[in-house]
């Protein structure tokens, strides 16, 4: 089996965001990048899939320079070798710029199935996945849970979650699948992966080399942020004191019909 | 002049509450500018609901169907959305922030090469006449707002961030069938199930008010007195957990609310025994209202919450469902 992981570099779930003056961007300083969780869950995934049906894992990511420890944080995982799409033209792209730049990249490999992450928890975009997916020619099957491939490698059957429920969806392989926490629990890198993952290939490819000059970055975005805003603040809340329980509950309901109207 | 085309989603041939919605945006976007309205409804055995979705707004409704579209399928729903796209030319195409939106319309935006702003909140016309979406970010620790240069400009909407229009009966939409080519054997996805689970009356990101536990209710057993709460205030409400009380094994995944749960947006969160951790708030602040009901007053749910109270939920639980069934009582 041919596989790929595509994988975002995101700042911390515990990152306290601060706007910059421009009020276009958070402000960079002292933040701590890591691999958005989701894309734990692909990387995972994509070894799980090796260790049962042989291979390789080739991980791709898009991003600069600081990414590549978080490539290599896949590679200590037990990825095989890395793609790092690195260049200052690639940066500022929206869904479908980016999308470009992975599908393109991803022909180089021509993988039998691609594991993403469902979202990316910076933009919270949900939507460069799907977009490799349709560039690339895939089948896919997004916020997976549970996937089973069968020995062949030719078909999957994947359970994806919706509302109210699931969906299982049967797919064709070559296929993507975004992955949805619950699928599996990521490992942690070893000492002797880490030892290993500074000796694997990270090869960089310029937008030149995918012939994508001028179509990736901020060049080939369509979507672009106007601002950056910050959280409009709530107002202080009321704290509701009373001498029994019971006494509480009545003035917190009767304010939840009378005052916020939402009962 | 903006003409918008909304997706509708229709799942077991009922119509879902978002789709509504993004008919209410559709209509202020076009008559803000004096433009249309247009619907693609697509799935098997559905045209019935054109009529529904012309009373909530739309001006022309499209349908396609067919009988390999009788459960949703990416392939089949994408080529039925572009081939609407093809003909309407809309300036602008919404659809639902929902698990058929997150795989369908990245989709087709791909296929016109086009840019997306998924999962907004406020969607308006800038100066220009052109879509001016703001949308969470950073686990909603933020907001921007996204301007999109490709025609047409795609966007998703975050379910309960716009009140449906009230149906209106006088109003009647042209039906009209577009035709695609349909081959199921092409089709790379397929559905062959779909699993229901049990107990929630309504999906989370669809209530209107939820109540939910942390790891202070201590017992998957206790959680009895969450579903109590939620039956008294009825239709619309469910049931939510925090990641804590998921791991604890009180409450199934599918219930869990945050960042690596579900995101949620009802008119009333209830939060009881949640500390209001930075992930937990990450699925529910966007909130209209926040209840908070913590033994520590420290608790930074508090600072969030619009109500707090200060005591032991197993005590102002069973109290707020009594409170509860007596307002009902008096209507
Ligand atoms: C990458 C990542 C993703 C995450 N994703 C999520 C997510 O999606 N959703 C999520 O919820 N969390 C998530 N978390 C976990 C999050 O950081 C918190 O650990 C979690 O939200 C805590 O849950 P809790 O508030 O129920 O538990 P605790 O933090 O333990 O809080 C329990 C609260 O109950 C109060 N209490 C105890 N007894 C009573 C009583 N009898 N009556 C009233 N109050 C009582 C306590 O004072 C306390 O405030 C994530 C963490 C990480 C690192
Ligand atoms: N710059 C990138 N490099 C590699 N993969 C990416 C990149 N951006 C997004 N992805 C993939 O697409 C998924 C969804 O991202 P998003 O659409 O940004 O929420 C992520 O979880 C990754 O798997």
């Amino acid at each position: 089996m041919k596989i790929a992981v595509i994988i975002k570099q995101t700042p911390d779930t515990e990152t306290v965001v601060k706007i910059n003056d421009a009020g276009n961007d958070i402000v960079g300083t002292g933040v701590k990048y890591v691999m958005s969780p989701y894309c734990e869950f692909a990387v995972e995934e994509a070894l799980r899939t090796k260790e049962k049906l042989g291979g390789e894992v080739v991980v791709v990511s898009l991003g600069p320079d600081r990414v590549l420890e978080t490539i290599r944080t896949a590679l200590a995982m037990g990825c095989d070798r890395a793609i790092h799409l690195k260049d200052p033209a690639y940066e500022g792209g929206d869904g479908q710029a980016t999308a470009k730049a992975l599908a393109a990249a991803l022909k180089t490999v021509s993988p039998d199935i691609v594991f993403a992450g469902k979202q990316a928890i910076d933009g919270d975009q949900s939507q460069v996945a799907v977009r490799v997916a349709e560039l690339a020619g895939l089948a896919q099957a997004t916020i997976v849970t549970a996937l089973e491939i069968a020995a062949d490698g030719k078909t999957a059957k994947a359970t994806r979650r919706s509302e109210g429920g699931g969906e299982v969806v049967e797919l064709k392989l070559p296929a993507l699948i975004s992955c949805e926490k619950g699928l599996n629990e990521p490992r942690y890198a070893s000492l002797p992966g880490i030892m290993k993952a500074k000796k694997k290939e990270v090869k960089e490819l310029k937008p030149a080399e995918l012939g994508l000059e001028g179509q990736v970055g901020a060049a080939g975005a369509k979507a672009k942020r106007v601002k950056l805003l910050p959280l409009a603040e709530r107002k202080a809340g009321r704290r509701i004191e009373a001498e029994t329980p019971e006494a509480a509950a009545a003035e917190l309901v009767r304010l939840l019909r009378e005052e916020a109207k939402v009962l | 002049m903006a003409n918008v085309l909304t997706i509708a989603e229709q799942r077991e041939g009922s119509l879902k509450k978002v789709s509504l919605e993004a008919l209410a945006v559709a209509r202020q976007l076009a008559d803000a500018s004096g433009g249309s309205v247009t619907t693609v409804l697509v799935g098997a055995g559905v045209a019935g609901l054109a009529a529904t979705l012309g009373s909530y707004g739309a001006d022309k409704v499209l349908v396609v169907e067919d009988a390999s579209l009788q459960l949703y399928t990416t392939d089949g729903y994408a080529a039925g959305v572009s081939a609407a796209i093809s003909e309407v030319k809309p300036d602008i195409v919404l659809a639902g922030h929902t698990s058929m939106g997150r795989d369908l319309v990245p989709r087709v935006a791909a296929r016109f090469d086009a840019g997306l702003a998924t999962d907004c909140t406020d969607i308006s016309l800038g100066g220009d006449g052109r879509m001016l979406a703001t949308r969470p970010v950073y686990s909603g620790k933020a907001y921007e707002q996204v301007a999109i240069s490709s025609d047409p400009q795609f966007a998703t909407i975050r379910p309960n961030s716009y009140k449906a229009r009230d149906a209106d009966a006088s109003r009647s939409a042209a039906v009209s069938a577009v035709s695609v080519a349909l081959d199921a054997s092409n089709y790379g996805a397929k559905v062959v199930e779909v699993k229901r689970s049990a107990g929630a009356k309504v999906d989370l990101t669809e209530a209107n008010i939820i109540v939910s536990g942390g790891r202070a209710m201590k017992a998957a057993d206790n959680f009895k007195i969450l579903w109590e709460l939620s039956d008294a205030i009825g239709e619309g409400c469910t049931v939510g957990a925090s990641r804590a009380a998921v791991d604890s094994g009180f409450a199934p995944h599918n219930m869990q609310v945050g960042q690596t749960g579900k995101v949620v947006n009802p008119s009333l969160y209830l939060a009881f025994g949640i500390s209001g951790a930075i992930q937990h708030l990450a699925g529910m602040r966007t909130s209209k209202a926040i209840v908070a009901v913590n033994k520590d007053p420290d608790a930074p749910m508090f600072q969030k919450a619009d109500y707090g109270i200060v005591g032991d939920l197993f005590q102002i639980v069973p109290a707020v469902t009594e409170a509860v069934k007596k307002i009902k009582a008096e209507g």
